[in-house]
């Protein structure tokens, strides 16, 4: 049995237990800084520890590592580290610096990386779980607040009743195939014709549990409440990390146990893409609120790289990978930006409340910028060159419907994206935000200058995810 | 060397004033602009006293390679031809002149007078690049300066409306003779493969049969080539059709339009003409056609000019008169003929301009003559000047204007062309009404009793001497040039004086014809204009209450030139109001409603979707769970149907 393919994950989970000891022990006053601190060692720890793993199936078929998996690994540790050093001044000017935040964090993160090698429909769904329910108090981790709390309820509730399809759709899988591990489902079902109904059946509850995750039309319902409900930072998280994981385990079943139905399944995923960039383009206009205005563009974005995975290709996979990476990076930028909003100590998430940031912090107005025309994937920086590959992958297998629908939603999108710049700029300036600290300028200068300079040097990244979509599609 | 410091020095102290304008100041920037000037009129009067008398080797001076593009060449290089030097001699002579004056007649101005003297050496920079080009391209480039400068000169004033338009109108008209003027050197380089002179005039002989077919008609490319490029310079030298910008451009300051009307822009297009005379020459329909367009301007700008009361307007229509001349020679392949009348004619018309500039400058900045009369005892030298200005340009001997306008009528005379003919009975009657408006002009502004209220009377004195000075040495030019050059430019010596730079065809002997007219041919032009200045006095000194009675009695006639023949109107209602009305449709039913229609309907829609979209996210856990499983069975179904 080749149990050391999940060190990555065993060293998380006894760091997160150990953090957990010392937190509960060392009664110093700022232990929950000590605890993030320690969190984010572990999250370096592991993110060694995955550069240094080789590649296999181990637990029996149950767990695998492969170039794929290390992928979506790095991309999930990097986005939780960045939400982590994030949150710690946030929590604090808060006011509920605990050190239980990074922990549940780094569970979550454990169960995230799970997913990411789960092999297996039970792994799958143990790595599920694990992150939800981490997620699930870190939504209502600010319990004084009314908001947050729903939030953290309404996400639980949903969840539950996604999950609640996902595991039902596992039984049908298991119940008419009789197995749960992927390599012999794929067998099952390797004659598209002679597949029987009530795997089918399963199969799309398969799917519906995970485009839950990603927030993907019409599963999306959760996602606005509870991107404006949680604490900014867990905002950043819901929006970067469990995004990777969910997408990636998506791949990884579509085209790997479901591989051969894919061509059936398309048309779902394009039905599926298509709202999600529609509902992410317009619903977005009237939005006030900067952090649920995010919620929609993401839900957009999820819809974009979903068009890589309706391309079914290695260059639709490798398409999605990318653009996941740059996904997270330009989210975790602007929502460094939405961190710093606060004026006299409290927070402020109106988009007419930037008015006047051009003025009064050229700096943190500059990234914004970078940010929004990113979003909306504006030449030269790196939003653009995601939907790029991605609309590319489309054309190369004839869907230019897709790829259409997918620049015209751009078009809607870029419009409420410049609107925030022209807020910024033009609109009557408004008292200056309060000093932001040196974490969050840290955050949004690492993210912002990625964004900006991606394309001075893709090979890397483009090279990485080129070797993922290659061992996915075997 | 020299000829290049001629050409380019305009330029350096164009860019000086007009750069460094601000800091350096008004007065550094005129010593500047004059202090070229002065430089560039030495190097060129130099030049071309050279050429005259010494017979100085003519080289074209090479400056840079410009388009190099397959078979398409064109460089900057500076002819050096007959042509070019005596247009460079006498532009920078008189632009000098007009910097020197201009320092007088602008020291009131309210404006930052940099602007103005960087425009003027910009201006005399343009045309020396038009008269030394070597090449059509570089003739247009010099073209368009010149178009360019004078919409800035014309517009100098720029807080005036009338002025704005006077710029606006002069650009738009010049813009059609533009076109014409462009298709015809792209039809040249169509026909020679070459738009350099040297090759287009080796080349003449192998083309002259060459046909040019459009829509199923058949011309000779020569003929073609020669209307098109006479209807771009009807556009710039205010040919009938095309001259309506010229009488308004007297809207920018009078030393302007003695730029405009002597030196530079409207002598560019006789020049193109005497330029491309070895085109011209075989092309004997196309010089029929401006032979009559030449002699119908030089008659009907002289009948117009009898009836205004402003003072410029009444010399701008004489420009235009004479610029008819000019054609009717050209018209008549006796370009020496032309080219002479160009040159006598920028020195008395540049000292008519700038003697009305400054009668105006006595008068307060009036320009209506019936507000005038009783100056002359006041302003004696300007006054004087007026005269000489005047007998030059009405052709009494021995002013300049009597040698070169009797030439232009001999040899109209001596073509023996039906065109040629309309052009000498056309610029008779012309002779006799430039002489009548002339003395008109003198008795109404300087005769009589004073019209003008006492505040004025009292104000009204001789100018400086800045400003006299330049008057009294273009009075000398406009004595003297008829004489000294007949010789060289149409008498025996016209062959060395031209060597090669105007062309005519071998049995073209105009010139040699001219010697040989009924005596009554070259009496009528001085008979004519003393016709016309004897009627002067007796309609305007002796007998004042024939005008009104003529006004009367011919009250048509009046009106119509008066009204300047109706063009103004004509053009407003066959061209202004229909592209008014077309452009304003386009832009409130083609861009407004059409166009910007469709992005604001889609953007309402999409904001209307928007609107509804959201309705769906009402907060409540249930109504979310059931969308989501509305999404299951949807999702199922669709799988279910596309299996």
């Amino acid at each position: 049995m080749n149990w050391q393919l999940a060190w990555p994950e065993i060293a998380l989970a006894v760091c997160g237990m150990a953090i957990l000891i010392f937190g509960v022990l060392w009664k110093g006053r700022s232990n929950a800084f000590a605890c993030s601190m320690l969190t984010a060692g572990a999250f370096l720890l592991a993110a060694l520890l995955v550069l240094s793993q080789g590649g296999g199936l181990g637990y029996n078929g149950l767990f695998v590592v492969d170039p794929f998996s290390s992928y979506l690994k790095l991309l999930i540790l990097a986005g939780a580290a960045l939400s982590l050093i994030l949150s710690v001044d946030w929590n604090e000017r808060e006011g509920f610096q605990r050190f239980e935040f990074p922990v549940l964090m780094l569970f979550s993160v454990t169960g995230m990386m799970v997913m990411a090698s789960a092999s297996n429909l039970m792994t799958l769904y143990m790595g599920l779980e694990l992150q939800s329910l981490a997620l699930y108090v870190l939504a209502a981790f600010n319990r004084d607040d009314a908001r947050s709390s729903e939030a953290g309820l309404k996400y639980f509730v949903l969840s539950a009743l996604a999950s609640g399809l996902l595991l039902y759709g596992i039984s049908l899988c298991y119940g008419f195939s009789g197995t749960m591990n992927f390599a012999d489902l794929a067998k099952a079902a390797a004659n598209p014709a002679g597949v029987s109904p009530g795997l089918i059946v399963g199969i799309v509850f398969v799917l519906v549990g995970l485009a839950f995750k990603i927030s993907a039309v019409p599963f999306h319902m959760w996602t606005p409440d509870v991107y404006e409900g949680a604490p900014t930072p867990v905002t950043l998280f819901f929006a970067t990390s469990p995004k990777v994981a969910a997408m990636g385990l998506l791949l990884r079943v579509m085209v790997g146990p479901f591989g051969h139905l894919l061509p059936q399944l398309q048309s779902l995923i394009v039905l599926i893409s298509i709202a999600s960039m529609v509902l992410g383009a317009l619903a977005a206009i009237g939005q006030t609120n900067i952090k649920r205005l995010m919620a929609y563009s993401s839900i957009g974005h999820m819809g974009y790289a979903l068009i890589g995975l309706a391309a079914g290709t290695t260059e639709g996979i490798r398409g999605v990978l990318i653009y996941l990476v740059i996904y997270v990076f330009m989210t975790v930028a602007t929502f460094a930006g939405i961190g710093a909003m606060r004026r006299n100590g409290r927070t402020i998430e109106k988009i007419s409340d930037l008015a006047g940031l051009g003025r009064n912090d050229p700096m943190l107005a500059l990234i914004l910028v970078i940010c929004m025309f990113s979003l909306a994937g504006i030449p030269l920086l790196s939003g653009f060159f995601a939907k790029l590959y991605i609309f590319l992958a489309a054309v190369q297998v004839g869907m230019w419907t897709l790829a259409v629908i997918g620049v015209l939603t751009s078009v809607i999108g870029a419009f409420y994206y410049i609107r925030v710049i022209k807020v910024m700029y033009f609109d009557q300036p408004e008292a200056p935000f309060d000093r932001r600290p040196a974490s969050l300028s840290f955050v949004a200068v690492a993210a912002g200058l990625f964004t900006t300079f991606f394309f001075v040097f893709p090979a890397p990244i483009i090279g990485a995810a080129q070797v993922a979509a290659k061992a996915l599609l075997g | 060397m020299m000829y290049a410091i001629a050409v380019f020095s305009p330029l350096v102290g164009c860019l000086i004033a007009g750069l460094l304008g601000r800091s350096i100041g008004g007065r550094a920037a005129q010593g500047v602009t004059i202090g070229f000037m002065i430089l560039a009129a030495i190097c060129g009067v130099t030049a071309f006293v050279e050429n005259t008398w010494y017979d100085a080797e003519q080289e074209t001076v090479p400056l840079l390679s410009w388009v190099v593009s397959s078979t398409l060449h064109a460089d900057w290089a500076l002819r050096h031809d007959t042509l070019s030097v005596t247009m460079v001699g006498m532009v920078t002579f008189i632009a000098t002149l007009i910097h020197i004056y201009s320092v007088g007649y602008m020291a009131h101005d309210a404006y930052p007078v940099y602007r103005f003297f960087s425009y003027l050496s910009l201006f005399t920079f343009a045309m020396l690049m038009l008269v030394t080009a070597d090449n059509l391209l570089q003739l247009f480039f010099g073209w368009e300066g010149v178009g360019l400068a004078s919409y800035l000169l014309i517009g100098y004033w720029y807080d005036k409306p009338s002025a704005c338009a006077a710029a606006i109108k002069a650009m738009i008209v010049n813009r059609i003779g533009d076109l014409a003027f462009v298709v015809g050197i792209a039809l040249v380089f169509f026909t020679f493969g070459s738009i350099e002179f040297p090759a287009i005039f080796g080349a003449i002989e192998q083309h002259q049969n060459d046909l040019y077919g459009l829509f199923g008609t058949n011309f000779r490319a020569y003929e073609v080539i020669g209307v098109l490029l006479f209807i771009g310079a009807m556009g710039k030298s205010a040919q009938i059709g095309l001259h309506t910008w010229l009488p308004d451009a007297m809207e920018g300051p009078t030393p302007v339009s003695a730029l405009i009307h002597a030196a530079t822009m409207v002598t560019a297009g006789v020049f193109l003409m005497a330029r491309m005379s070895p085109i011209m020459s075989y092309a004997p329909y196309a010089l029929a056609f401006v032979a009559v367009i030449g002699g119908t301007t030089a008659f009907f700008a002289a009948t117009i000019g009898c009836a205004q009361t402003d003072i410029k307007r009444v010399i701008a229509y004489s420009t235009c008169s004479q610029l008819g001349y000019m054609f009717v020679a050209a018209g008549v392949a006796a370009y020496q003929a032309s080219i002479f009348h160009l040159f006598t004619h920028a020195f008395f018309k540049a000292l008519l301009f700038l003697s009305a500039g400054s009668v105006i400058h006595a008068v307060s900045g009036e320009q209506d003559m019936r507000k005038m009369g009783g100056l002359w005892r006041h302003i004696p030298l300007t006054y004087t000047m007026f005269w000489v200005g005047s007998l030059a340009l009405g052709g009494v001997f021995p002013f300049a204007g009597y040698y070169s306008k009797d030439a232009i009528l001999e040899a109209s005379y001596a073509s023996g062309t039906l065109s040629g003919m309309y052009g000498f009975w056309c610029g008779l009657l012309g002779a006799f009404l430039t002489a009548f408006y002339s003395w008109r002009l003198i008795i109404m502004t300087f005769h009589g009793k004073p019209r003008a209220d006492h505040h004025v009377m009292e104000h009204v004195h001789e100018s400086p001497f800045v400003m006299t000075g330049p008057l009294i040495l273009l009075a000398i030019g406009a004595t003297v040039n008829g004489f000294v050059f007949r010789r060289e430019f149409i008498g025996e010596g016209w062959p060395e004086f031209w060597r090669g730079a105007i062309v005519i065809t071998a049995n073209n002997h105009v010139l040699e014809n001219m010697e040989h007219l009924p005596g009554w041919v070259g009496l009528a032009p001085t008979v004519a204009g003393l016709t016309g200045i004897a009627l002067a006095y007796l309609a305007y000194m002796f007998v004042p209450s024939i005008p009104p009675a003529f006004a009367r009695v011919f009250r048509p006639i009046y009106l119509l030139a008066y009204n300047k023949w109706y063009f103004d109107e004509l053009y407003d209602f066959l061209f202004v109001r229909p592209t008014f009305w077309l452009a304003r449709n386009l832009w409130q039913i083609g861009d407004a409603t059409l166009i910007d229609g469709a992005p604001n309907g889609m953007a309402e829609i999409a904001a209307g979707s928007s609107r509804q979209v959201v309705k769906i996210q009402t907060g409540s856990i249930a109504v979310y769970a059931f969308v989501m499983l509305i999404g299951v069975v949807l999702l199922l179904g669709l799988y279910m149907l596309v299996r």
